[in-house]
C-alpha cells in the first residue's frame, strides 16, 4: 500500500474481491430471508388475479399519485433525478460499461462522456440537496436515523469520486481512481445490510401490494 | 393464566411475520411520501402520523429477530429493544391515528401495504395489553352480548315489528334454504332502521328471497378493529355456523366498511377454509338487480350530490363502479370528490376510531380533510354506503357547522322504487 | 586544462556563437522551449536573455542500475536540433557511457567537478539503486548508494531521469530481487525532480535543463516531483483518438477494422487515462509518431510501478477478480446460508405459533 498503484491494484483486486463475495452473498441471503417466509394462501374467494395487477403495481408505482406528488414535490423529482442520474452514470458511461462487459461479457452503447459528466454533476448537486430536504423537512428528519445518512453517504461518494477522477482533480490518478473504486466497494458492502436493499426488494414488495389488492379487485 | 404480557405481544408480533412484510421493510426508505397521504399527517403536521411510524414496534421484530444482520446489530447493541414503553407510546398512533384506510399503501413508491401491517401490528398491540378502552368493551360486547353496541335480538325485533307495521312488508326471520341472509351493523338497527326497511322494499320488488338471522345478524367485528384474530374468528364463526345452519346461497354485508373486511376478506382466512356460501355486499347486490332489471326507479334526485367512497369498501374492498352505477340510476347531477374511488380520503372514523372515545377530539381535527373536499363540490347532499363513516360524517359537518344532509345509497334506491301497484 | 577553464567560465550565448549557430537559430530554440513550458510567447526574449547569460552549469550524470536507454534517448534528441548544441555546452563532466576518460580518470573528472562547482552542480542520475546488497551494481569498486550520497552532498539540484531513478522502475517490479529505489527514496535534502518515463522524451529532459538554465530554478512540480508543464496533462486527455473513445468506438484487436479505422485503444489495455506525459503532444522521433499513433496502447511507463499494474492488455481500472469467474460457486453459498436464514426465520415464526396463547376478552388488560 506504498504507493497509489498499490492502493489502486488492492481496491480493483482483493479489495474488489472482498466486496463482491460479501455484496452477492449478503444480496441473496437478504432476498431468501424474505421470499422464504412466504404467507398462507388466502382462503377468501378472489374477485380479480394476483399475478396480472402485481405485475402492474411493479410497473405503475414508478410514477407517483397526483395528490401525493403535489404535496411533496421535491422528495418526487429529486428522486427521479438523482436515480435516472445515478444509473445514467452507472450504466452508460463507457468506461463502467467496458468494465461490465470486461467482467460480465454483457455490453450496450453508451452515451458521450461529456454528457455523462453534466448527468453527474447534476446528480451530485441533486443528492446534497436531498440531503438538506432530508435534515430540513420535518417528516424526513423524524423518520431518519443513522441508516438513512450512512446509505447517504455510501451513494454519493461513488458519485463523488467519480467526478473527481473523470476531472483528475486528486492526483495522481491511480489514486482518485483507486479512491473511486473504493467508494463503490463501500457501496457493495453496506449495500445487504441497509435499505439499499429496496432496489431488488421494492420488486418484491410493489408485487405483493398489488397482487392482495388485485385479489380485491383494485389496482393499487 | 389470563392477562395480556409484553411477551404474549412479542409473540404475536412474531406470529405475524412473512414474506409481504418482510419485503415491505427491507423495502422503506424513509422517504415520507405516505404521510402526504394519511390525514393523520397532513390535518395536524405532525410528523409522528407518518404512517410507516405507526410500526416501529412491529419493524424492530423484523429487524432483529427476522434478519441476520438485524441479529448481528442486537448483540453488538446497536438496536432497541421493543418496551412496554414503547408499545404505549405508539398505542395512540396505532390506534387512535389510523384508520386502516389504506391510502398510504397506493402512494409508497416501493408498494409497501402500510395499512395490512398496521392491521397485523395491532394483533401485538392486544396481546401486550396497548389497546384502547373503547375498542375493549366494544369487544367484550360484542362476545357477551353479540354487538359491539350492546344491541341484543329483540331490539332488532323490534325494529323489524316497527318497519312491518310502516310497509306492510314481512320480514323473514329464521327462513331456512333462502337464497341470501342479511347482515346489519348495530348503527343500523339504532341509528339509521331506515336500511332495514329499504331493503325489505327493494328485495320485495326484485323477488329476492332473504332473510335474518335472529342469532347471528350482526354484520360488525370488533375482532378485527382491535386487531385479534382470535376474538374476530369467534364473530365470524356466528355467522358462518348460522349462514351454513340455514343453507344460504349468499351472505350480504350491509352498509358497513370494516364488516364487510371482516366477512368478505378476513373470514375464511380466520376459521382457515373457504364458505359454503358467498359473501355479496349490499351495493353489488343491488347493482346486479338494477343490470338484470330486476329493480325498476322512476325520478332522480335533484340536489347537486357527490359519494364518499367508504374506504373498506371501495378502496380496499373492490366495489368501486357499483355505487357510480346505482347512483347514475337516482341522480341527475352527480359529481365525485376530486380524490374519489380508490384515493379518496377517509372520513377519519374507520378502523376501530369511532369506538374509541379517546380519539375523537383528533378525529373530528382529521375531518378537516373531508371538509375541504366538500367545500370544493359545493353540493347540496352526501351519498355513502358505509353506517360508521355515515354517523362519523353527520358528527364532523356537525362540529364544522355545515348543513348537509348525508344519505345511505341503499335507502336512495328505495326511495325512488316504482311501487307495484297490488 | 585552459579549455577546460574556458568552457566552464564562457556564457551559453558565447558558445553557441562560438560554434557557429545564427541567431535565428537560437531564437527558434527559445520560442519552442517556450512553447513546450507552456510559456507565453512574450517570454522568449526573455528566455534568450537568460540563456545568453547563463554559465555552463556543470552536470554529473550517475548511471546505476539502468539499461541505457535513457541515454540512448537523450543522444537521439533531435528537435529543435539546437538541443545537442545545449548539452555541448552544458559542461557534463562526467558520464561513464559517453565520457571518453575511464577508470580512476573519470573518477577525478567526477571528484574534480565536484569539487570546482560546490554547491552548484547539477547531479543527474538514471538508473535505480539496490540496498539489498551493496555489490549488486557499483563503479569503479564504489556502490552505487556510496556514489549517489557522496555526489550529491555538494550539489545544487538532482534530475532522476527515467522511470528507475525516479520511481524504482523495472528492477523495482515485484519481486525486487535487489532491493532497488528511487533516488528520492535515498536523497531527502536536495530538490529533486524525476523526468519520468522509460525512457522520458529527449526534449523534456532538455526541456527541465533549459528551465534550469532560464530562471535559475527547478520547475513546478506534480505530485510525484515531476515537472507539471511536461506531465500536467494525461495521455488520454491529449490523445487525437479521444473522440472515438467518447463515441465508444474500439479497437477490438490490433487488426480489426477498428484498428485500422484507428479507434480508441482502451480495451486493448491502454493505460493512456492514468498516464501523465507530454507524448501526445511532443511525440518522438522528431514528431513522427508516438506510441498510440503507431496503433499500441500507452504502457504507462512513466507512472510508478507501470511494470506492475496488471497486464499491458487489460485496462487498469477494470477489476481482474477471480471472484467474477467464482461468482456462481459464490452465489450457491448466498443460497446455501439464505436458505438457512429463511428456515431459521420460518421456525422462529412456526415457534411463535405454537406458544400462541388464545387472546380472548378477559386477556385485553394488561396483567400488573
Amino acid at each position: 500500500m506504498s504507493t497509489p498503484t498499490d492502493f489502486l491494484l488492492w481496491v480493483r483486486g482483493p479489495g474488489f474481491d472482498i466486496a463482491l463475495v460479501i455484496f452477492i452473498i449478503g444480496v441473496i441471503i437478504r432476498l431468501l430471508e424474505v421470499l422464504v417466509l412466504g404467507r398462507k394462501p388466502d382462503q377468501a374467494e378472489p374477485r380479480g388475479g394476483e399475478l396480472g395487477p402485481g405485475l402492474r403495481t411493479v410497473v405503475t408505482r414508478t410514477l407517483p399519485e397526483t395528490g401525493s406528488f403535489k404535496r411533496a414535490p421535491f422528495t418526487v423529482i429529486g428522486g427521479y433525478i438523482w436515480h435516472i442520474g445515478f444509473f445514467i452514470s452507472l450504466f452508460l458511461f463507457v468506461p463502467h460499461i467496458e468494465l461490465i462487459n470486461a467482467t460480465l461479457g454483457l455490453i450496450w452503447p453508451g452515451i458521450p462522456s461529456n454528457l455523462v459528466d453534466a448527468v453527474a454533476a447534476v446528480t451530485i448537486v441533486t443528492l446534497i440537496a436531498m440531503l438538506f430536504s432530508r435534515l430540513s423537512h420535518p417528516v424526513k428528519r423524524y423518520l431518519s436515523g443513522p441508516e438513512d445518512y450512512v446509505t447517504w453517504l455510501v451513494t454519493f461518494l461513488p458519485m463523488l469520486t467519480g467526478y473527481l477522477a473523470y476531472h483528475r482533480m486528486i492526483d495522481p490518478y491511480p489514486l482518485v481512481l483507486g479512491l473511486h473504486i473504493l467508494s463503490v466497494e463501500l457501496l457493495m458492502v453496506v449495500f445487504p445490510f441497509t435499505k439499499l436493499m429496496h432496489a431488488f426488494t421494492f420488486i418484491i414488495a410493489r408485487w405483493y401490494n398489488g397482487a392482495m389488492a388485485g385479489r380485491r379487485g383494485v389496482q393499487s | 393464566m389470563s392477562g395480556a404480557t409484553l411477551e404474549r405481544g412479542m409473540n404475536a408480533f412474531r406470529e405475524q411475520m412473512n414474506a409481504p412484510i418482510a419485503s415491505f421493510f427491507s423495502s422503506c426508505v424513509n422517504c415520507g411520501m405516505c404521510a402526504e397521504a394519511c390525514l393523520f399527517y397532513t390535518e395536524t403536521d405532525d410528523p409522528k402520523y407518518t404512517p410507516i411510524n405507526k410500526l416501529e414496534p412491529l419493524r424492530r421484530v423484523w429487524e432483529q429477530e427476522y434478519t441476520i444482520w438485524g441479529k448481528v446489530k442486537s448483540i453488538l447493541g446497536l438496536t432497541e429493544p421493543v418496551t412496554d414503553e414503547l408499545l404505549a407510546e405508539w398505542e395512540e398512533l396505532v390506534y387512535d391515528g389510523c384508520t386502516l384506510c389504506g391510502r398510504c399503501s397506493m402512494v409508497c413508491p416501493v408498494g409497501n401495504d402500510i395499512s395490512y401491517m398496521i392491521r397485523r401490528a395491532r394483533e401485538g398491540f392486544v396481546a401486550a395489553g396497548y389497546a384502547p378502552e373503547g375498542i375493549k368493551g366494544a369487544s367484550r360486547r360484542a362476545i357477551t352480548i353479540g354487538s359491539p353496541m350492546g344491541v341484543k335480538f329483540p331490539a332488532l325485533a323490534a325494529q323489524i315489528k316497527h318497519v312491518e307495521a310502516d310497509t306492510g312488508l314481512s320480514i323473514p326471520v329464521d327462513v331456512e334454504g333462502v337464497d341470501y341472509m342479511a347482515l346489519l351493523s348495530s348503527m343500523e338497527i339504532m341509528n339509521f332502521p331506515e336500511y332495514l326497511e329499504a331493503l325489505a322494499r327493494i328485495f320485495k320488488q326484485a323477488g329476492v328471497s332473504w332473510t335474518i338471522s335472529s342469532k347471528a345478524f350482526e354484520a360488525t367485528n370488533s375482532g378485527i378493529q382491535i386487531g385479534s384474530s382470535d376474538i374476530a374468528r369467534e364473530l365470524v364463526s356466528r355467522v358462518v355456523s348460522e349462514a351454513e345452519k340455514l343453507k344460504v346461497k349468499y351472505v350480504i354485508s350491509p352498509e358497513c366498511g370494516h364488516a364487510y373486511t371482516a366477512i368478505r376478506w378476513e373470514g375464511p382466512n380466520l376459521i382457515g377454509r373457504p364458505y359454503n356460501f358467498k359473501v355479496v355486499h349490499i351495493l353489488e347486490l343491488l347493482d346486479e338487480l338494477r343490470a338484470t332489471g330486476r329493480i325498476k326507479t322512476e325520478g332522480t334526485e335533484d340536489d347537486r350530490l357527490t359519494f364518499h367512497d367508504p374506504c373498506q369498501i371501495v378502496r380496499k374492498g373492490g366495489v368501486l363502479e357499483q355505487p357510480r352505477n346505482l347512483l347514475e340510476m337516482v341522480t341527475s347531477d352527480y359529481v365525485d370528490m376530486t380524490d374519489s374511488r380508490e384515493m379518496n380520503w377517509c372520513c377519519g372514523g374507520g378502523g376501530g376510531v369511532s369506538a374509541n372515545e379517546r380519539a375523537e377530539e383528533l378525529r373530528l381535527k382529521v375531518f378537516k380533510r373531508k371538509k375541504s373536499q366538500l367545500d370544493e363540490l359545493n353540493v347540496d347532499t352526501l351519498v355513502t354506503a358505509c353506517a360508521n363513516c355515515r354517523l362519523i360524517i353527520e358528527e364532523g359537518l356537525e362540529e364544522y357547522r355545515m348543513e348537509m344532509p348525508v344519505v345511505g345509497l341503499t335507502e336512495m334506491i328505495a326511495e325512488h322504487l316504482v311501487e307495484d301497484k297490488e | 586544462m585552459a579549455d577546460d577553464m574556458k568552457r566552464f567560465t564562457q556564457t551559453l550565448g558565447e558558445s553557441l556563437r562560438e560554434r557557429g549557430v545564427s541567431r535565428r537559430g537560437f531564437l527558434k530554440f527559445c520560442t519552442a522551449t517556450a512553447s513546450m513550458m507552456a510559456l507565453p510567447p512574450t517570454m522568449v526574449p526573455a528566455i534568450a536573455a537568460a540563456l545568453e547569460k547563463a554559465r555552463r552549469p556543470s552536470v554529473i550524470w550517475l548511471s546505476f542500475q539502468e539499461c541505457t536507454g535513457c541515454t540512448e534517448s537523450i543522444t537521439r534528441s533531435h528537435s529543435p536540433s539546437v538541443e545537442n548544441l545545449i548539452f555541448d555546452h552544458i559542461s557534463l563532466d562526467y558520464h561513464h557511457t559517453l565520457q571518453v576518460a575511464a577508470g580512476d580518470a573519470a573518477e577525478a573528472a567526477r571528484e574534480a567537478a565536484m569539487h570546482e562547482n560546490e554547491g552548484k552542480y547539477i547531479v543527474v542520475v538514471d538508473g535505480s539503486i539496490p540496498l539489498d546488497n551493496p555489490g549488486f551494481s557499483t563503479i569503479a569498486g564504489i556502490s552505487n548508494l556510496q556514489m549517489l550520497e557522496e555526489t550529491v552532498a555538494g550539489a545544487a539540484a538532482v534530475v532522476a531521469v527515467g522511470s528507475c531513478a525516479a520511481f524504482g522502475g523495472l528492477p523495482h517490479a515485484d519481486p525486487n530481487p535487489t532491493g532497488a529505489v528511487s533516488v528520492s527514496d535515498i536523497v531527502h535534502d536536495k530538490p529533486i525532480v524525476n523526468v519520468s518515463g522509460c525512457p522520458p522524451i529527449p526534449t523534456v529532459i532538455t526541456g527541465v535543463l533549459a528551465h534550469f538554465l532560464t530562471f535559475g530554478s527547478l520547475p513546478e512540480l506534480d505530485a510525484l516531483g515531476r515537472p507539471m508543464v511536461f506531465y500536467g496533462q494525461s495521455i488520454h486527455d491529449r490523445c487525437y483518438r479521444r473522440p472515438f473513445y467518447d463515441k465508444g468506438l474500439f479497437a477490438e484487436t490490433f487488426d480489426d477494422e477498428g484498428a485500422r479505422k484507428g479507434w480508441c485503444l482502451y480495451r486493448l489495455g491502454c493505460k493512456g487515462p492514468m498516464t501523465y506525459n507530454a507524448c501526445a503532444t511532443t511525440k518522438w522521433n522528431e514528431g513522427t509518431s508516438w506510441p498510440v499513433e503507431s496503433g499500441h496502447g500507452c504502457l504507462g511507463c512513466s507512472e510508478p510501478d507501470f511494470w506492475d499494474a496488471g497486464g499491458f492488455y487489460n485496462a487498469l481500472s477494470i477489476p481482474d477478480s477471480d471472484i467474477i469467474r467464482r461468482a456462481g460457486v459464490v452465489a450457491a453459498a448466498g443460497v446455501a446460508l439464505g436458505a438457512a436464514a429463511g428456515a431459521l426465520n420460518r421456525s422462529t415464526r412456526a415457534k411463535a405459533a405454537a406458544s400462541h396463547e388464545k387472546v380472548t376478552i378477559d386477556d385485553l388488560d394488561k396483567t400488573s
